[in-house]
């Protein structure tokens, strides 16, 4: 399988790149089309939160096995600012209107795993996953 | 010289030139003997099986004639089993038998059975035949019966697999069925739900009902939530969900079956019922159904 | 990517072709909005059909649009939104909140039809 697919977030047509790239492998790894287009999704707003917040960043995505099932994992990682409160970022309130912030619960529900780590001043580093079904 | 596989399972199975081992040129002497033997007495022995089998009251789900035919394609891959030792073609009759008789519920036990009886049936006719010559029924024995194990064990697995195959399938179906979107009129889905909903079953539930939606061009889905046996916030959040994802195709949803209890239990947790289409009963959902989509019901007499 | 605005009759339609970056999705906004002040036109039709992904920002660009034009007094109807990116949007809490959607063009079209024959 493939390598490490790195694309550097600094504009708005890197996101569109990204999730483009996102989709293929998750295709390629035989999801199905409604889950890669859940991964691509997320992959935007993570995207988005990258230039958004830290201006400039990267998204990585790869191929991933465990015992029985095959995944992908994306990683966005940024060294921007950090988020204050991470518990309050990720919290999810199924609001449906109004302000996103961060969009991340929402990235949270399309994915199967979810992880954050951030520092103040040092940046932010999320990572996710998602099975083949 | 052809290159032969002997397969004869485990005991002394070589693989090498006829000729080239004296035990492997016996055996497969042996068995041409043994193969044109059953041939000669096809006609006999295949009756006298097929009255086994009946005797044994296997295959009850079949006709008489019905197990005849069979009995005469199995006796013939059977015997060109022996005689080749290649079991693709019994292989492929036994998944293709399989799949005729597993749907009339001939159950493992009954395939298993009969095989067996084949194979005795064939080895009583082989002591009748040799029972004067002791030494040479036991040399066509030891070639006969690891072939024979061989080929029982082929027709029995093809079984199972089938068998596994088609429970697979239906498992399948269940689940499709157990999330029936149906057309009730043109540009009008109904989808009951019944039952446990999962957040597995709720994504397929949305899924297809957003399928449905653009196949059949509707404008109006009906869910019918009567037989939902429980609604926690999980779960009214798909619904929530489902109703919205609809919305955006265009279509417009209507709740019905929404007893107290769970209309309770919604507004406790926060969902704001009045962005849902609530209507009391199926019947009523259907009638509203019909107004949005500009029908007029009118008694015809 | 530039998203090409037909004008039919008293509608504007615009067909969205490919993955649309921000910066195309802003110039799609005030390119509508122009037309419509231009043309006075009574609807705009935002086909989406193909686009593959639909995240928070495209979501809240099209809701925007649909503001600004019914400040315009005219109306907005998105269509062809495909399954999968619906399951998806609603995943993420996007629902385009008060602003029509169809099936696809004809869909959007008879829906207009209809609701400008009713008022006029």
């Amino acid at each position: 399988m493939a390598d490490e697919i790195r694309v550097a977030i600094a504009s708005d047509q890197d996101i569109v790149l990204a999730r483009q790239r996102g989709r293929t492998l998750a295709f390629e790894l035989g999801f199905s089309s409604s889950d890669s287009t859940l991964v691509a999704t997320a992959i935007s707003e993570l995207a988005r939160n990258i230039l958004t917040y830290a201006r400039t960043g990267e998204i990585a995505l790869k191929a991933i096995q465990s015992t029985n099932r095959q995944g992908i994992m994306v990683v966005a990682s940024d060294e921007g600012p950090g988020i204050a409160d991470v518990r309050q970022a990720v919290k999810d309130g199924f609001s449906t209107s109004g302000s996103l912030g961060l969009g991340l619960p929402g990235v949270r529900r399309l994915m199967d795993e979810f992880m954050i780590e951030s520092e103040l001043g040092h940046g932010t580093r999320v990572t996710v996953r998602k099975w083949k079904q | 010289m052809a290159k032969k596989e002997n397969r004869t399972g485990d005991t002394a199975s070589h693989v090498g030139f006829a000729g080239e081992h004296p035990r492997l040129e016996a055996t497969s002497e042996l068995l041409r003997e043994l193969v044109s033997h059953l041939r000669q007495n096809r006609t006999q022995l295949r009756e006298e099986w097929v009255r086994r089998i009946t005797e044994a009251r296997l295959l009850t789900a079949m006709s008489q004639e019905e197990i005849f035919a069979e009995a005469t394609s199995v006796y013939d891959s059977y015997v060109e089993a022996l005689e080749t030792g290649t079991f693709e073609a019994l292989q492929s009759y036994a998944r293709n038998l399989s799949e005729r008789i597993i749907p009339r519920g001939v159950e493992t036990h009954e395939v298993v059975g009969i095989v067996l009886l084949l194979r005795d049936v064939l080895a009583r006719s082989l002591f009748a035949k040799y029972q004067t010559d002791f030494e040479k029924l036991n040399r066509i024995l030891d070639a006969y019966e690891p072939a024979a194990n061989r080929i029982a064990n082929t027709v029995a697995v093809g079984f199972v697999q089938e068998r596994e195959r088609v429970i697979r399938q239906q498992q399948e179906a269940i689940r499709e069925l157990s999330t029936p979107v149906l057309q009730v009129r043109e540009r009008l889905l109904i989808l009951p739900i019944i039952g446990v909903i999962d957040p597995q079953r709720a994504r397929q539930l949305t899924e297809q009902l957003l399928r449905g939606i653009r196949t059949n061009r509707a404008k109006v889905v009906v869910i019918d939530i009567t037989g939902v046996a429980a609604m926690d916030a999980t779960v009214a959040n798909h619904l929530v969900q489902t109703v919205e994802a609809s919305r955006l195709l265009g279509a417009t949803v209507i709740v019905t079956g929404l007893s107290p209890e769970i209309a309770q239990t919604l507004v406790t947790i926060g969902v704001e019922l009045g962005k849902m289409n609530t209507v009391g009963d199926l019947q009523g959902g259907i009638e509203q159904a019909e107004r949005l989509l500009g029908y007029k019901v009118v008694p015809i007499s | 990517m530039d998203v090409p605005i037909l004008k039919q009759g008293e509608f504007l339609i615009a067909t969205i072709q490919a993955a649309l970056s921000d910066a195309d999705l802003l110039q799609l906004r005030s390119g509508l909005i122009q037309q419509v002040v231009r043309f006075r036109s009574r609807a705009v039709i935002v086909d989406v059909t193909a686009m593959d992904v639909m995240d928070s920002f495209a979501s809240r660009t099209l809701r925007e649009i649909a503001h600004m034009i019914r400040l315009r007094g005219a109306e907005t109807v998105i269509v062809g939104i495909q399954p999968e990116v619906a399951f998806a949007m609603v995943q993420l809490g996007l629902t385009l909140e008060g602003v029509a959607t169809a099936l696809d063009l004809e869909e959007g079209l008879a829906y207009l039809n209809q609701k400008f024959r009713s008022t006029s």
